[in-house]
């Protein structure tokens, strides 16, 4: 997901599709790159679980797919979240312990 | 209806502290010293805990989270996978909420020598797994997730 969105003209996709769905020519105008070049970032997108496309008559349309995206928020922000914490607790402990680990003065 | 998919991430995060990176160390490679300040948040109700330092050697961190999280049990399996005393450690890991897999990850904590004191350096990178309910939080996710591309790389010194 990350490669997915570490160029700048996918998050720019992203940015478009997150205002609601668009078809591939939509999300080609704002691009200075030919339409297949778009494509291939789309396959990428696509291949990451970020986007969702579908064909309707002649017109690819694409979507966001939201449930990817929030999942990969919680997981990664609860994993970093956690260790800030424990890596905060970690300086507390370095702080109030002495080399021997003993506790400093009557702090617990 | 449950979802399948596998999400990739990485993240790192860099600490530096006062105090030799011997002392980091074992605050890291002693049980008593790690079950200071590595335990389970606020409200957490210990379960199980084992603790084995050396490669091969699993650690076990299973517990009841408090009303703010909906009182799910966690469950942390982990099996030391390289250890450099007083400069490296690496694991990987299982967590699993509520008896249901949610991720599976590799941690390295690389510690050096920084002036007086030493810099820790956690890299993470894992794979997360469907199976876990959303509580409707999903509509900030795009901004949010963008922002982090930026951010994956923090720095911050702990006086």
């Amino acid at each position: 997901m990350f490669q997915a969105l570490a160029d700048p003209s996918r998050r720019g996709m992203i940015e478009r599709l997150s205002h609601g769905p668009a078809s591939v020519s939509e999300l080609a105008a704002p691009l200075a790159m030919s339409l297949p070049a778009v494509v291939q970032h789309l396959q990428l997108l696509e291949a990451s679980g970020l986007v969702k496309t579908q064909k309707i008559g002649r017109v690819r349309s694409c979507v966001l797919d939201a449930t990817a995206m929030s999942q990969a928020e919680r997981w990664i922000h609860q994993r970093r979240t956690g260790w800030e914490r424990r890596l905060d607790r970690l300086g507390d402990y370095l702080n109030q312990t002495r080399d021997d680990d003993q506790i400093k003065g009557d702090k617990s | 209806m449950t979802q399948r998919c596998a999400v990739h991430a990485t993240f790192i995060l860099e600490r530096t502290y006062p105090h030799a990176p011997a002392r980091v160390f074992k605050a890291f490679a002693d049980e008593q010293a790690k079950a200071k300040w590595f335990s389970g948040p606020d409200g957490f109700e210990t379960h199980e805990r084992q603790f084995d330092f050396r490669v091969g050697g699993q650690e076990v961190l299973v517990g009841k989270h408090g009303a703010s999280h909906d009182n799910m049990v966690s469950a942390f399996h982990s099996v030391y996978q390289d250890i450099v005393p007083d400069q490296r450690i690496v694991y990987s890991y299982r967590m699993a909420l509520d008896g249901v897999p949610i991720s599976v990850s590799q941690a390295t904590i690389e510690i050096r020598p920084e002036g007086t004191g030493a810099k820790l350096t956690l890299t993470e990178y894992g794979v997360y797994l469907d199976g876990y309910d959303d509580n409707g939080s999903r509509e900030h996710g795009t901004g949010w997730l963008l922002d982090q591309i930026g951010a994956s790389l923090e720095s911050r010194t702990v006086e």
